[in-house]
Order: structure tokens, then sequence, then C-alpha cells
């Protein structure tokens, strides 16, 4: 197989690395580029634990292959986490017993990432249909949706 | 969970694309969002030796209108047809379609085209598209192919679409004025539908149906249109009676699929509650557009 010089963008930093086309965007991230933040449930696009941010949309790193990534800004959850402590984001998720096991917290990290990226005081029913497409087997989904609602409460008070 | 090993082309033009195709044979498939093939690919259901991107073609992408008729390109992505002020405005029945398909990191990647040309049975643009009567626009190194979408798809999975084609474009007459609904279930959000309902109506000045369109979906290999039940309600104000009785003409003879989770049974029963809710919706949706 034609191994392909991919170049793109993750968490502020250029990488550039060679890959097989059947390699996904999430295994290049994890396996060449030591990123394993970004979990890897079902690998075929239904669990979303793989979720990240491919050019400020979210996206299932599973879903992607690593070829196509050339010239992309990607984000993943290393980058959405400060370098000390935690995020508003998983602060709130840490309070509102948002995780138990915590296999699916980086897709739900990412995809409130980019629910507060484009909507800062979201509804209940927005918050839901940005975790949509994310499962979690502990929580029942109640804490993450208390988490996000305080999230949104936090950034009005910061505003 | 790891796909097969294949060879990986991403042309810049179209017709690059399909000089690809060509050269590359049978053995070759086209790749759009990913968003179904991918998941093909790692469960191996697929093993294609080539996979042609066109991801980065942008001719194929976008939504426009040249007077009556709006062209959609197939590699729009499905997030940016469902934020379009355009699609909402002109096309409704599509804007409540997408807001069913899957889920926003899957709407982000996935395309229009790509999910037409999977042909899903449980998927929402098949229906959507026999509901406008779209036009499917075929190219291949021969020219191009115009597809009405009643003769598009074809079956579970399979479509018009000959070896050598690609579809590139979608053409739908723009129908601002009319009430829609895509209305649907399952058992989450965004999950594949165990049976779902689009519909069209637009209200004469008098506050009657002039036209209606009704579409099942998830019950057959393809999409099913009821022109019994819709001219059924020409004509008339819309109540839960009247669309009940309508609905007594829907030929439940027509659904098909009959699995161990949701056997046939279920689906004629869920079929005709659907296509109420739809039906009641779009003709809310019309008289508020008429006030």
């Amino acid at each position: 197989m034609t191994l392909h010089q991919v170049s793109f963008t993750v968490n502020g930093k250029k990488v550039s690395v060679e890959v097989e086309p059947r390699q996904t965007l999430a295994d290049v991230l994890r396996g060449q580029l030591g990123l394993t933040g970004t979990h890897l449930g079902c690998e075929h696009g239904v669990c979303g634990a793989c979720t990240i941010i491919v050019n400020g949309e979210p996206a299932r790193g599973c879903l992607m292959l690593g070829v196509q990534a050339e010239g992309a800004e990607i984000l993943t959850v290393e980058g959405a986490s400060p370098d000390e402590g935690l995020s508003l984001i998983q602060e709130a998720l840490r309070e509102f017993h948002g995780l138990q096991c915590g296999f699916c917290t980086p897709g739900m990290v990412m995809a409130l990432h980019h629910l507060f990226s484009v909507n800062t005081s979201p509804t209940e029913e927005e918050i839901k249909e940005a975790i949509s497409g994310q499962l979690c087997r502990c929580t029942g989904y109640q804490g993450i949706v208390n988490a996000a609602k305080a999230v949104a409460q936090r950034l009005q008070a910061q505003q | 969970m790891k796909p097969a090993p294949f060879e990986y082309f991403a042309p810049r033009t179209l017709d690059e694309a399909l000089d690809l195709l060509e050269s590359e044979g049978s053995e070759a498939r086209v790749i759009a969002g990913g968003q179904s093939l991918v998941p093909m690919l790692a469960l191996r259901l697929a093993r294609p030796e080539v996979l042609i991107d066109l991801n980065r073609i942008p001719e194929l992408s976008g939504i426009r209108q040249e007077g009556s008729t709006i062209h959609i390109g197939a590699m729009t992505r499905q997030a940016h047809a469902l934020a379009s002020s355009l699609v909402f405005e002109q096309l409704p029945l599509l804007h409540y379609g997408l807001e069913n398909v899957g889920h926003p990191p899957t709407r982000a990647r996935g395309t229009l085209g790509g999910s037409l040309s999977h042909a899903d049975p449980a998927a929402e643009t098949p229906a959507v598209m026999l509901a406008y009567k779209a036009d499917m626009v075929l190219k291949s190194k021969q020219g191009e192919r115009i597809i009405p979408a009643d003769e598009f798809t074809l079956g579970t999975f399979d479509t018009a679409i000959e070896p050598g084609e690609i579809l590139a474009e979608i053409r739908v007459q723009a129908k601002p004025n009319e009430g829609a609904a895509l209305v649907e279930l399952s058992r989450r959000k965004g999950d594949f539908a165990m049976a779902s309902a689009a519909a069209r109506v637009s209200l004469a000045a008098d506050g009657t149906c002039a036209e209606a369109h009704l579409i099942v979906g998830a019950v057959a290999p393809v999409p099913l249109r009821f022109d019994a039940v819709t001219d059924a309600l020409k004509g008339q104000k819309f109540s839960e009676a009247v669309v009940r009785e309508a609905l007594e003409l829907m030929d439940l003879e027509l659904f098909e699929f009959d699995n161990e989770d949701i056997c046939l049974e279920y689906r004629r029963k869920i079929g005709p509650v659907m296509a109420e809710r739809a039906l009641l919706q779009a003709f809310k949706r019309a008289e508020g557009m008429q006030k």
C-alpha cells in the first residue's frame, strides 16, 4: 500500500506524519501522535467517544481517514484542556457527576466544547441535541446535562 | 475493526475524479462524507481496492438558486444545508428532514449526495427528494444523465448510479409557500427510523389544502409515496378526523420490512401514525405561513 505524507495542525502544533490510507484519523492521533486522550470505543461511528473538532466542526475521529486530514486544523481533548487543572467544562463534569468510568468523557468534552464555542447560553434541548451522538453507559446523561447547564450559567456570570 | 488496505486518491476536480473512476474500474469506490462508508470499511462489509475521495472537489459543494430551481452540490454537508436560510425558506421539508439525520458530528461530515447514493431505506434524504420530485444529476466520462427521484432509489443500498458515474448535483424546484414536516419514530433521536413520514402541504386562499405530498420511509426498500391519501385531502381543512379518514386509503400492503426487532405488524401500526403527525404538522405550518 502506498504511504501518504500528511501535514496538519493539532492543538495549534503543525505535524507531519506518514500514514496508510486505511488508518482512521483517530488511529493516527493515538498511534502516531501519542494523543491517547481521544478514545476509540466502537470504531464505526456509533459511540462518539472519538469526537474531535476538525476545522471548527465536530467530527467522529473514527469516521475520517488520516489522509483526509491534510491541511486541517484539529482540536483534541488535550488541546481543549489547560496545562494545569481542568477546563470549565471538565470541572463541571467532575462536580456534577457527569462521568463515572470516563470512557466517553473525551467525546463528551469535545461535543460540549463545540456547543459552547457556537452558543454560550444553550437551552436544555440544545444541550441534549449537542450530546445526542455521544453514548454514556454510566451516568444516565442527567449529570452531564446538569454539568452543561452549570457551564452555561458560569459563562453568563463571566460576561 | 480496521479497514482492509486500499489505495487512496484525492482528485481536485470532477473531471479528474471521473478519469480515476474509469481507469481504476470496478474495484474503485467513491467516498463522500464517509459517515456510512467508513463504518462499512471498518466492519469490512465493503473492501474496495481503491478509494476516490470527493472531499477536495470544491465544484461539488454549495447551494444556489437559479430562477425557481435550487441546485445542491452532492458534496454539500448536511450541517451546511441544515443551517442554510435558502433551504429553510425554499425547501422547508429538506430542513426538517435534516434535523433527523444522525447527530451534529455526523452531519458536519456527512453529505446530501452521500446519503442519497448510499440509499439506506431508513434514511431521510431519499424520502425528502421523492417528496420534492427532485432530479439527480449524474456525471460520467460520457456526459450527464438526469434521473428523477422516483427512478433513482431502486432498493436497499441500490440506486440508478451506473459504474463510472458520480452523483454531482441535486436539482429541486423551490417550494417557499408551503408547510412541511418530517416525523419519525426511533428509539433515540438520530437513530435509524423504525418508520418515518415526510409531508408537504400548500393551501388555497380559503385555507383548504391545494396540494399535498406524503412519503413514508423505513418500511420498505424504497420510500413509498401515497398519492391516494393526499388526493383525498385536497380541498379539505386538516383535522385529526379528516387526516385519519384519508389515511384509511394508505395501502399497508406496500410495507415490507419485517425484522426480528421491528415486525411488519408494528410498522403497519406506526407508519400511519407518523403520517398523521407529519400531515397535521405540515398543515399547521402552512396555516402559520398564510397568517
